[in-house]
């Protein structure tokens, strides 16, 4: 298990390292001369490749990329070609912040509305209410949020005048509510799918028959023998929620006006601003990359029955 | 590891008689009755097969240009003229959306042939049955690739790569005289195509590896081996076709996230370029981006819920078809 952990630990910065080189060499690849792009209609050439020196755009092309690794390494990921002067980093970092808010938010709903449901549908299986819960949630799992969310505004927010229908105040306000439901129900609709499987596969070994035979009570039964395994497997699926922060909150964020990461996605990516898109990739592969290292090697110590070679 | 001839049912949804009690009749004739038992897949199934049909007839359908305007009639809600109505432009929204669906159609498709099919399995035949140096390139390839959340990775592509790929196509248009390659939406589909590459491939890749792993050791390859078969045959003759159960499975799971993808790029505006519609188009259009989704829900809701609601309907069925082939195909694996 040491051996496994260390190979992980080991391996995650090459991981990083390669990511990060990809990031990169798209950057490079992308049009726009970053240096004409800067001077906006000031560029003559003179000045052009003046301003190409003096970013060391005519270095030799891995000389700039240990460049922008060491930037990165401190926390520099360059400066943006639309925002002159702003870091990407003093960009990114509070509207991150914003969008890593709203998706705990959303985690949280998607958790407590999927784990009970699908241990719940599991445990009624051969009824009817398993299948019903199931194609339900598969319903809402495929609706567009181009339709979830103006729904919910038209519906929460004009009709009823329960919550405000747009904007932010942090992660306690009401108005995170319908953003946080937009993306959390078909997050819901993922945990149902994978609760219910793995509480089936709980359900069908023989010590939880024994455990029954044993003249256990069906709560401590639940509770001590199936619940708890079956949240194993569900770990593992924490880390794709956490994939989920940068993109998946993307459109959302844009029709409830959050002032997360989306908008500026979008901007760096329709103004060519390079130094932002690719940080944005960066960043989420950090924290993908990062998620799933902690989520493989917390595995292995809580369940006891994993020995990795 | 499962292989395709088993026939168990592990009993989520429908009940079912088991296997034994069907006559002997071939393993996808006994796999078809299975699948039609269940009610609602093959629902599933059928509404798939007719949206489908409805982009591929495009040309055959439609009632009108899909480029064509109407200033007089804009907005305007469903008639005996246009069938959905017409949006901003006066444009008729039931053609677009056939066309938009035809994008759709194309652009899964080919992307699950190139990427899926064929990449995503012959590499994964590959890593699986060679191991060693072969498949840790592979497998490590598709690590760094997994390392980024797709959505982001598709929309950093997207963006980088469509200037390239058109200057590419001006100049092929320049240098050999044909005409419209830009304007005929071919870039678009390779623009998003190639997009979609580096995510279509890995997940058959790293399912296929795990599968063959477990089934170059069996007998029967031992077997072939033995008697001095070649490689290729090994690997496509008798490997591959007890391969093909999970590989089917994957597919349906993938060709409704394949297409959404579609959708938010076309959304965005990095996928397909207007004029040709695209579902995705059409619902960035009508919402300017998402600034103004909640006033056309309320005052024109035809315009957003034409093209959502074939979105909606692609991804709901191709999951219900993906879950029954999954019980039907593999009893007890995952």
């Amino acid at each position: 298990m040491l051996a496994y952990i260390l190979r992980r630990l080991l391996w995650t910065p090459i991981l990083l390292l390669l990511a990060a080189f990809f990031v990169f060499f798209m950057g490079t690849v992308a049009p726009g001369d970053p240096a004409e792009l800067q001077l906006k209609n000031r560029a003559t050439p003179e000045r052009i490749e003046k301003l190409r020196e003096q970013l060391g755009l005519n270095d030799p092309l891995p000389i700039r990329y240990i460049r922008f690794i060491g930037n990165a390494l401190q926390g520099d990921l360059g400066e943006s070609y639309t925002y002159l002067g702003k870091s990407v980093t003093s960009l990114i970092g509070p509207r991150l912040w914003v969008s890593v808010q709203l998706n705990i938010v959303a985690s949280v709903i998607a958790l407590t509305i999927g784990l009970p449901l699908g241990f719940y549908a599991a445990k009624r299986q051969g009824t009817s209410r398993d299948p019903a819960i199931v194609i339900t949630m598969l319903v809402l799992y495929a609706m567009p949020v181009f339709f979830t969310a103006p729904l919910l505004i038209l519906f929460f927010a004009v009709q009823l005048h329960w919550v405000p229908a747009a904007g932010w105040g942090g992660m306690f306000s009401t108005q995170v509510i319908l953003p946080a439901l937009t993306i959390g129900i078909p997050g819901a609709a993922i945990f149902v799918r994978h609760m219910r499987a793995s509480t089936l596969e709980v359900i069908g070994q023989e010590y939880v028959r024994t455990a029954y035979s044993k003249g256990m009570s069906d709560f401590v039964v639940n509770y001590r023998h199936i619940t708890r395994n079956a949240l194993l497997p569900i770990l593992t699926l924490l880390g794709f929620t956490m994939a989920g922060i940068l993109g998946g909150s993307l459109i959302v964020e844009l029709i409830y006006g959050i002032p997360g990461v989306s908008r500026l996605a979008l901007d760096a990516i329709f103004q060519r601003d390079f130094p932002v898109m690719t940080a944005f990739v960066l960043i989420g592969a950090v924290m993908l990359v990062l998620a799933n290292l902690v989520i493989d090697i917390a595995y292995t110590i809580i369940d006891p029955r994993i020995r990795l070679n | 590891m499962t292989t395709s001839t088993s026939g168990t049912d592990s009993g989520t949804g429908d009940s079912e008689p088991t296997a034994p009690s069907l006559p002997h009749r071939g393993h996808w004739r006994n796999v078809w009755a299975r699948f039609r038992k269940r009610k609602l897949a093959v629902v599933s199934l059928t509404i798939v097969a007719i949206i489908y049909l409805l982009g591929i007839l495009a040309p055959v359908i439609q009632t009108h240009d899909y480029q064509e305007t109407n200033l007089f009639k804009t907005q305007h809600g469903p008639d005996s003229e246009n069938w959905l109505g017409t949006d901003r432009l006066g444009r008729d929204i039931y053609t677009r959306v056939v066309w938009g669906i035809q994008t759709t159609v194309i652009i899964t498709i080919t992307t699950f042939i190139t990427g899926s099919l064929f990449l995503g399995v012959t590499m994964g035949l590959v890593a699986g049955y060679f191991r060693g140096k072969i498949d840790a390139v592979i497998s490590r390839i598709g690590e760094v690739i997994s390392a980024f959340p797709d959505i982001l990775l598709i929309i950093l592509l997207a963006a980088t790569l469509r200037p390239r790929i058109v200057e590419i196509a001006r100049n092929i248009e320049d240098s050999t005289g044909i005409s419209g390659l830009v304007s005929s939406g071919i870039v678009d589909y390779l623009v998003i195509g190639i997009a979609l590459l580096p995510l279509s491939w890995f997940g058959m890749m790293r399912l296929v590896r795990g599968q063959v792993l477990a089934l170059r050791e069996a007998e029967y390859v031992e077997a072939a081996r033995a008697m001095g078969t070649s490689t290729p045959r090994i690997l496509f003759r008798h490997i591959l076709p007890n391969v093909v159960s999970p590989v089917i499975v994957a597919v349906s799971f993938g060709i409704g996230s394949i297409a959404l993808s579609e959708v938010i790029l076309s959304f965005f505006g990095l996928g397909v370029q207007p004029p040709r519609p695209s579902l995705g188009v059409m619902i960035g259009e009508v919402t300017a981006r998402g600034n103004t989704s909640v006033s056309v829900l309320r005052d024109h809701p035809e315009q957003l819920l034409a093209p959502i609601a074939v979105v909606w309907l692609m991804i709901f069925c191709w999951n219900i078809i993906g879950d029954a082939l999954n019980d039907v195909l593999n009893p007890r694996a995952r």
